[in-house]
């Protein structure tokens, strides 16, 4: 359901407009237009209302019940009071996953950004071949995931693979790159990149169409060196953009699991080392059934992503400018 | 900027590029590969020749068209289903006064603020519970209704002038009329934004996949081809042929509507 870079996104400031050329105000203030015009906004909105509520918000209520039962064999459960919580205090095992989530995020998210901003400030110096260049890089946001872990697999193959015949060429042994702890998760984190760099590059490049060119006719008088006019003009005045951006890369990259599922899978030796919170949270639920306790690490996840958003707007007025 | 400025942008350019290309182009090679020729030390580059067989192989080794045809139907309903569910919610919260409207779109909009992990288990339950497990039904309809899209296309409806609703409401039209006949149309670039990312969401989408439907003919394309890795794992010309045939609509549906796609993404970015 998620973990694709493009999912979602941290809701919008809610603008509220006011709906305008309402009728003449009845001063009974219901007549019969009114009673027409509610009939038919609830009539429109009922799918979706009733969509959200049937197969989202009603579930999660349900998920704050389950994170306090405790589930037994053939799915049978009981009140477990916060047994679940407790559980998860002294889970080694869980605490390995958040740690693995943390470095992957750290290993990630920077660098994907970094790497997407500089493709975009370059192919936004009105060069020749931009929107081919654009197409290129972003094939890889398009492309479905088990696909991308698959063929990355085959590259990535220790005895027969691309990367380490290479390797071999200059005279390099390549390791066991997916299956060796000490590479499998810079092996992922590298995929990752690769396929998210398109996407984050479409969004700065819309970001830096919204920079305005006087700034740089100024700089230019003032003879200022395309470093100079990156540092001083383009990083502070796209800082909103690197603002959003970061935002959704943190939520979708703390999401991670189809990568993991399918470049690692779930009998790798390195598993424990690579297995994120929502990978893990997948094995309990869905492996060893034990969905009380999967319930409350998915609450936990929730916390720790509104947590971590929350901060992420606090910290936002210390670094973006906003013009 | 300068002529060898612009060649050491040509040239950086390049290198990604060829980084980012690389892995499709040695997917295509690799599917054209024999099995030997994929674990020859040194590597083959080039097939000796072009063994479309490895192709026909995807459709005789598992239910490859089963697994398109999964897909694609599935795909094709929630794409039917969230533009019209989500652009009339749109339209009735941009545009209708109604009492409850502001405290409704809230609570559709929260739930873009839970990683979906948070309601899983329970949905997977209630598909349980209706019988769905193992049907194309559990994959479609939560996939129906969406809060991303109502945001995207309310909007829409937002930016649209006041008189066009005046002018339809003075001829008698009601408001799904007017819905319907104005302001739908005048939607299309936001509505053409949301297909594409449901497609792509669709499409591409793994974990609901493996968690409701178990049986092989009743998965998609994603689940179907991680479940075959296992069974194939080191066969890859035939893992890389079945990919790319799992990822050419995808790739092909986005250089066709290249500029509508760059442009959703912007609708999403801007404004953070």
């Amino acid at each position: 359901m998620s973990g694709l870079p493009m999912r979602g996104g941290p809701p919008k400031p809610f603008v509220d407009q006011e709906v305008r050329g309402k009728g003449v105000d009845d001063v009974s203030g219901i007549n019969k237009k009114k009673l027409q015009d509610w009939f038919w906004a609830y009539l429109m909105i009922f799918p979706t209302l009733a969509g959200t509520i049937i197969f989202s918000i009603w579930p999660l209520l349900q998920s704050f019940y389950l994170s306090f039962t405790e589930w037994g064999a053939f799915g049978f459960y009981e009140w477990g009071g916060t047994v679940n919580f407790e559980r998860m205090l002294g889970d080694s095992v869980l605490w390995q996953s958040l740690r693995n989530t943390l470095v992957f995020t750290v290993g990630s998210v920077p660098f994907g950004i970094a790497l997407s901003i500089i493709v975009a400030v370059l192919l936004n110096t009105k060069i020749r071949g931009m929107s081919t260049y654009r197409t290129l890089y972003f094939l890889p946001v398009v492309t479905m995931p088990v696909a991308v872990a698959m063929v990355w697999r085959w590259l990535y193959n220790a005895d027969f693979g691309l990367i380490n015949h290479i390797l071999r060429s200059v005279g390099i042994t390549g390791p066991r790159w997916l299956t060796d702890p000490k590479y499998a998760m810079l092996s992922l984190i590298v995929v990752s990149v690769w396929s998210s760099i398109g996407y984050n590059m479409v969004i700065f490049l819309s970001g830096l169409q919204g920079i305005s060119k006087q700034y740089y006719e100024s700089a230019d008088i003032d003879g200022a060196n395309a470093f100079v006019k990156f540092f001083r003009i383009t990083l502070p005045l796209l800082t909103p953009t690197i603002f959003f951006v970061t935002v959704t890369s943190l939520i979708s990259s703390f999401q991670v699991f189809e990568l993991i599922f399918t470049m690692i899978g779930i009998n790798s030796p390195v598993i424990r080392h690579t297995q994120s919170i929502v990978f893990y949270f997948y094995r309990q639920a869905f492996v060893n059934m034990d969905k009380g306790y999967a319930a409350a690490i998915s609450l936990v996840l929730f916390v720790v992503i509104l947590g971590v958003t929350i901060v992420q707007f606090r910290l936002q007025k210390r670094w973006v400018h906003y013009e | 900027m300068n002529k060898t400025g612009r060649l050491v942008v040509h040239l950086i350019l390049i290198a990604g590029a060829l980084l980012m290309v690389g892995p499709f182009i040695w997917m295509i090679l690799t599917s054209f590969m024999s099995l030997g020729e994929s674990t020859r030390v040194p590597p083959v580059i080039i097939p000796s020749e072009l063994r479309w067989q490895n192709y026909l192989r995807v459709f005789t080794s598992f239910p490859f068209l089963r697994f398109y045809w999964n897909t694609f139907s599935t795909t094709v309903a929630k794409v039917v289903g969230q533009v019209f569910f989500c652009s009339m919610a749109a339209y009735a919260f941009a545009r209708i006064r109604f009492p409850g409207r502001d405290f409704l779109f809230l609570l559709i909009l929260s739930v873009l603020m839970v990683p979906s992990q948070a309601y899983i288990i329970p949905r997977y339950l209630l598909m349980a519970d209706l019988g769905w497990l193992n049907t194309l039904t559990a994959l479609t309809v939560p996939g129906l209704f969406s809060s991303f899209g109502t945001f995207l296309l309310r909007q829409f409806f937002l930016s649209l002038p006041t008189e066009l609703e005046e002018a339809a409401t003075l001829d008698g039209c009601n408001h799904f009329q007017i819905y319907y006949k104005i302001f739908a149309p005048l939607a299309k670039s936001g509505m053409i934004a949301l297909a594409i990312f449901v497609a792509l969401w669709s499409w591409n989408d793994l974990m609901w996949p493996l968690i409701v439907n178990s049986s092989p003919l009743k998965m998609p394309l994603s689940a179907g081809l991680s479940t075959l890795q296992g069974q194939y794992g080191t066969d890859f010309p035939l893992l890389m042929a079945g990919s790319l045939m799992a990822i050419a609509p995808m790739i092909l549906m986005f250089i066709i509507l290249q500029n509508q796609f760059v442009e959703g993404i912007a609708l999403t970015g801007s404004k953070g």
